[in-house]
């Protein structure tokens, strides 16, 4: 047993794996949502420039995108890490601080990357959408409300899906990132295995199988919906 | 006032390290990148396969999983440890990052040239083999210029991803922009303004590379601003009869 594939067994880090993978996937849902919800906003901001917003929004996705994520969650956890923890001591949670803040930070955190690249996406595809539909809509009158929940959305979120795919698996790829900063997720439980059993090759090799399962099944999702999509529009 | 004094000799003497992991990756990953295309883009089944796979599993798995693999996985490895060549790379954090970005980059860079190539009209290549183009001087000539033109504007992005990518170097302690950021963020508790000079040396760093594909994008499509102010009416009949 050169590295050490009996000790992951024996030393239970099987559940100790498969509990980071959770809380992998539950960081990068969170954050997907998260990153959607700012990618709506601000595309819709970007589409329509609306316009001292749409020049924050510029600002947001150009220095976002150009800059690293790693120096973005460094930003976020360092600048915030006293602050929350005198707020949270103050009200007596001392132990909240350590579990359950890392996870908030980090969604934050990578919930503002993938809503820049979000953003992009969706002004995309609202761009796509033939102004002609939007007008026809609005000489029948319909109330603008309406016009985006019949018109406009339905057509964005087809275009946008195979975008919406790709800010996904970058995302679920990015939350390896919070790692450095100790979220217990899929990377840093690779890493303190790998440190106490000194078996770091078997260690990251089953990390990095673990996010290819989860980049593959998701794949095998998003052409799932892609399809869906493409049946009901032929309709 | 003080802090920029404090910060931006340190954070500039980063940006070299940056640059020049960033250059020696692109450089290697590109070549294997093309490599990687043609053997997917070739009829035999075992290269088109070893290609697919290759870049589904890099493409796959985060950056960082790949670099810790390299630098702390590979060293246990007694075949790796054996090797004088391989344990060179290996042992050195910035050897290392450049061979983890250059593989990654690869993968990526394998992906949008196959695009490119694909692209490329089938009339045209029939028309260099029915010339008695020999294989090596139709790709020369008619393939991949054709091909790189079309992928260049994605190409463009996937080298801000390398410049992003690193950014990793510093978890194995290889001390770049980021690197450097994060030491002086603890130092100097001036978190924000520390986050604002790195971040603005990517910036630029990312721009320029943005104008230079701009640049090399102009120079490459320079056939197309002449051709557009007279000729544009025989053009479309040409491309009319390729399709």
């Amino acid at each position: 047993m050169e590295f050490g594939l009996w000790q992951v067994w024996e030393g239970g880090w099987v559940t100790a794996i498969l509990r980071g993978a959770a809380v992998t996937i539950a960081v990068g849902l969170s954050s997907m949502v998260a990153g959607l919800l700012i990618g709506v906003v601000c595309g819709l901001i970007k589409w329509a420039r609306i316009f001292p917003l749409s020049l924050l929004v510029d600002g947001y996705t150009s220095v976002v995108r150009g800059v690293p994520e790693l120096l973005v969650i460094y930003l976020l956890f360092f600048s915030s890490v006293e602050f929350v923890t005198k707020v949270i001591t103050a009200f007596g949670y001392a132990g909240l601080a350590e579990s359950g803040y890392a996870f908030v930070i980090a969604v934050i955190a990578i919930g503002a990357i993938s809503g820049a690249y979000s953003t992009e996406v969706i002004r995309g595809a609202l761009a796509s959408i033939p102004n002609g539909h939007i007008e026809a809509a609005r000489a029948l009158g319909l109330p603008a409300s309406r016009i985006f929940r019949r018109i406009i959305a339905p057509q964005m979120l087809r275009i946008a899906v195979p975008g919406l795919n790709n800010v996904w698996q970058t995302t679920i790829k990015d939350t390896a990132l919070v790692s450095v900063v100790g979220l217990q997720e899929l990377m840093r439980i690779s890493y303190i295995g790998a440190n106490s059993t000194r078996h770091p090759f078997i260690f990251y090799l089953i990390a990095a199988v673990v996010y290819l399962v989860i980049t593959l099944v998701s794949q095998a999702g998003f052409d799932g919906i892609e399809r869906l999509l493409r049946i009901r529009a032929r309709r | 006032m003080e802090l920029i004094q404090l910060a931006v000799p340190v954070l500039l003497k980063g940006l070299w390290v940056t640059a020049a992991l960033t250059l020696v990756s692109v450089l290697i990953g590109f070549n294997l990148g093309l490599g990687l295309a043609l053997m997917r883009l070739s009829s035999n089944g075992l290269l088109a396969g070893f290609a697919k796979y290759y870049s589904n599993v890099f493409r796959g798995t985060p950056l960082l999983v790949q670099i810790f693999i390299f630098y702390y996985g590979l060293g246990e490895v007694s075949l790796v440890r054996d090797n004088a060549v391989l344990w060179w790379v290996i042992r050195d954090g910035s050897r290392c990052a450049v061979l983890a970005l250059a593989l990654n980059t690869a993968a990526y860079t394998s992906e949008i040239l196959r695009g490119g190539l694909m692209s490329v009209p089938v009339g045209l290549v029939e028309a260099a083999q029915a010339c008695g183009m020999s294989r090596v001087l139709r790709f020369r000539r008619i393939e991949f210029p054709l091909a790189i033109r079309q992928a260049l504007p994605a190409y463009g992005n996937e080298l801000i991803l390398v410049v992003k990518g690193t950014s990793l170097a510093s978890t194995i302690t290889v001390l770049e922009i980021t690197g450097y950021a994060k030491r002086l963020m603890s130092q100097t508790f001036a978190i924000f303004e520390i986050f604002a000079i790195a971040g603005l040396l990517y910036l630029v760093v990312n721009l320029s590379l943005i104008a230079i594909i701009r640049l090399l994008e102009r120079f490459l499509m320079r056939h197309e601003s002449q051709s557009r102010q007279g000729l544009s009416a025989p053009r479309s009949d040409e491309s009319a009869a390729v399709s």
